[in-house]
């Protein structure tokens, strides 16, 4: 396995755009070509992560049309990877593992969506296809409920009264907003406060509108290369430590849903390749598209007890200067979650964190950098783990 | 040759006709259901179709308030997720219980098993057939207390 390293990154604002997926692509993938100082001609491959863009544009094999857009050369392998809201970073992971084996030296991966231009009835509908279409669809289940009910099911099983616990998921998104704030490619850059979440109408008891994360469009691109390469074409390369990626079925197998068996295995793999634990990781995106969720994922990943994150939100331990600072970004709450883009913006916030570019919302001294992504209702999951 | 012992036609018209089958593993004694081609619990396929008792408790639920679209009609509606008594988790609609009463004491409540039709004229839930439209014959597993 030869080293893996990402050279440039790019991004555009998220939120609503009148770009169509391959234009908002385009843009976050120059600015990854430019920053690495390379040409189109250089890449090999495009894996791109996209979920619906067939239900958005009417659009199939986006991957060509976004190669042929930038000016890949016709060798050039593209295509489009689909694991729902994990899309760019299964594309990110495979370009890291074909890196690593040889078979690409550089290759541009990251995701392009336009889920908020679909308004909120048919976005809802098309993002709860990532739900089991033949036994759990027809219950009218969307992702709020999948995580609404995980709600129910945290405080029952770890004896947290609901009002308490959903003040401390407002925590989550207080602390995503105050960070989000401070990023002006987030779709919201404006504070909460506790209350605000709570005045919220409900939109699946008991996730109120500010417990969810919103429809976005969007896109992200980083440049995959190898180490040697990556060191003379740019000051500061960020390393791919280490990658996870764990599978499940529907929502029923998955038995008590508050420990994903997808995510612990996801998680060891990248914290195994890495070679570290979670207590050295200084920083981490993580895939907040319900308050729940964070708190869920903080204990699956091992970054706190299970039981405990809710209360770790509380004391301030997750935000930036805190014990470790998750979603600096902002998260899916204020940044955003173009869905097949999200993945790759993770890895963005990440590597701009590594290499201290990050202004107001620079994580002091972050040498470690984790990112985790969900797709479906865990069906796939994707951690990456990044240093410098 | 390999042949699915349960596909989801012949499950779900067991369930129209008030029967909730299953597939027990003769291997490690799990149950699976809804059905898979082998067991959920050691991917043996060496498992046969059994009735199953439709008994179970709810372990979470929420009153959906934003429905998807196709569901507005019944907004607001609850879902829950429910253990059977024969191991498997189930996701299905809570009915015969109010969605604006309903509290966090439901769950561990012990419910009975049954279906319901969908809303008319769904357009993305299960496979689309030659007229454009959805092919009926979908349904949603209903939980009654008891
Ligand atoms: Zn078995």
């Amino acid at each position: 396995m030869r080293k893996v390293a990402v050279m440039g990154v790019g991004m555009t604002k998220f939120g609503p755009t009148e770009k169509s997926q391959v234009e908002l692509f385009a843009e976050a993938a120059m600015e990854a070509i430019n920053t690495s100082n390379i040409k189109s001609k250089d890449v090999q491959a495009l894996f791109l992560g996209n979920g619906l863009g067939d239900f958005e544009e009417g659009q199939l094999n986006l991957a060509g049309f976004c190669a042929n857009e930038l000016g890949l050369p016709p060798e050039t392998t593209a295509m489009r990877f689909e694991g729902a809201c994990a899309s760019a970073s299964i594309a990110i992971r495979n370009a890291f593992l074909l890196v690593a084996s040889g078979a690409y030296d550089i290759v541009i991966a990251g995701g392009t969506e336009r889920a908020f231009s679909m308004g909120t009835s048919l976005a809802t509908r098309t993002f709860a296809m990532g739900t089991d279409s033949k036994y759990e669809e027809f219950s009218g289940l969307t992702f709020p409920g999948v995580f609404a009910m995980l709600a129910h099911l945290y405080a029952d099983k770890y004896n947290v009264p609901l009002p308490k616990l959903k003040e401390r998921m407002a925590m989550v998104a207080v602390k995503n907003h105050k960070n989000g704030a401070k990023n002006p490619l987030a779709q919201f850059q404006k504070e909460i406060t506790v209350e605000t979440v709570l005045k919220g109408f409900v939109v699946a008891d008991p996730l109120q509108l500010f417990d969810c994360c919103p429809f976005s469009d969007g896109a992200a691109a980083v440049i995959v290369t190898t180490d040697e390469i990556a060191k003379k074409h740019v000051e500061k390369p960020v390393y791919i430590l280490g990658a996870g990626q764990g599978s499940a079925g529907s929502l029923c197998r998955q038995k008590d849903y508050t420990i994903m068996p997808s995510r612990i295995v996801s998680a060891k793999q990248a914290y195994k390749m890495a070679g570290v634990e979670p207590k050295d990781i200084d920083v981490a995106e993580v895939h907040d598209c319900f308050t729940i969720a964070e708190i869920v994922l903080l204990e699956n990943l091992g970054l706190f007890e299970f039981g405990t994150a809710s209360e770790a939100v509380e004391k301030g331990e997750t935000e930036i200067g805190g014990k470790i600072a998750i979603n600096p970004s902002g998260g899916l709450k204020a940044k955003g979650h173009p869905v097949g883009a999200t993945g790759a913006a993770q890895v963005y916030e990440i590597v701009k964190q590594l290499r201290g570019e990050c202004g107001a919302r620079q994580v002091e001294n972050a040498k470690i950098g984790m990112t985790d992504t969900l797709g479906g209702d865990a069906g796939s999951i994707v951690n990456l783990i990044f240093g410098i | 040759m390999v042949t699915y012992k349960l596909p989801h036609k012949e499950f779900f018209a067991a369930l129209k006709e008030g029967k909730l089958l299953g597939l027990r593993c003769n291997d490690c004694g799990a149950y699976t259901c809804p059905p898979k081609i082998n067991c959920n619990e050691c991917a043996s396929m060496n498992m046969e179709v059994v009735e199953l008792k439709g008994k179970g408790e709810i372990k979470t639920f929420t009153v959906m308030r934003i429905a998807p679209e196709g569901f507005e009609s019944w907004v607001p509606y609850i879902v829950a997720l429910v253990q059977l008594e024969e191991g498997p988790n189930l996701v299905g609609n809570i009915i015969g219980v109010d969605p604006d009463k309903v509290t966090d004491d439901i769950i561990g409540k012990k419910i009975v098993v049954g279906w319901q039709p969908p809303p008319p004229d769904l357009r993305f839930c299960g496979p689309i057939g030659k007229d454009g439209k959805i092919q009926p014959g979908g349904i949603a597993m209903t939980f009654s207390l008891v």
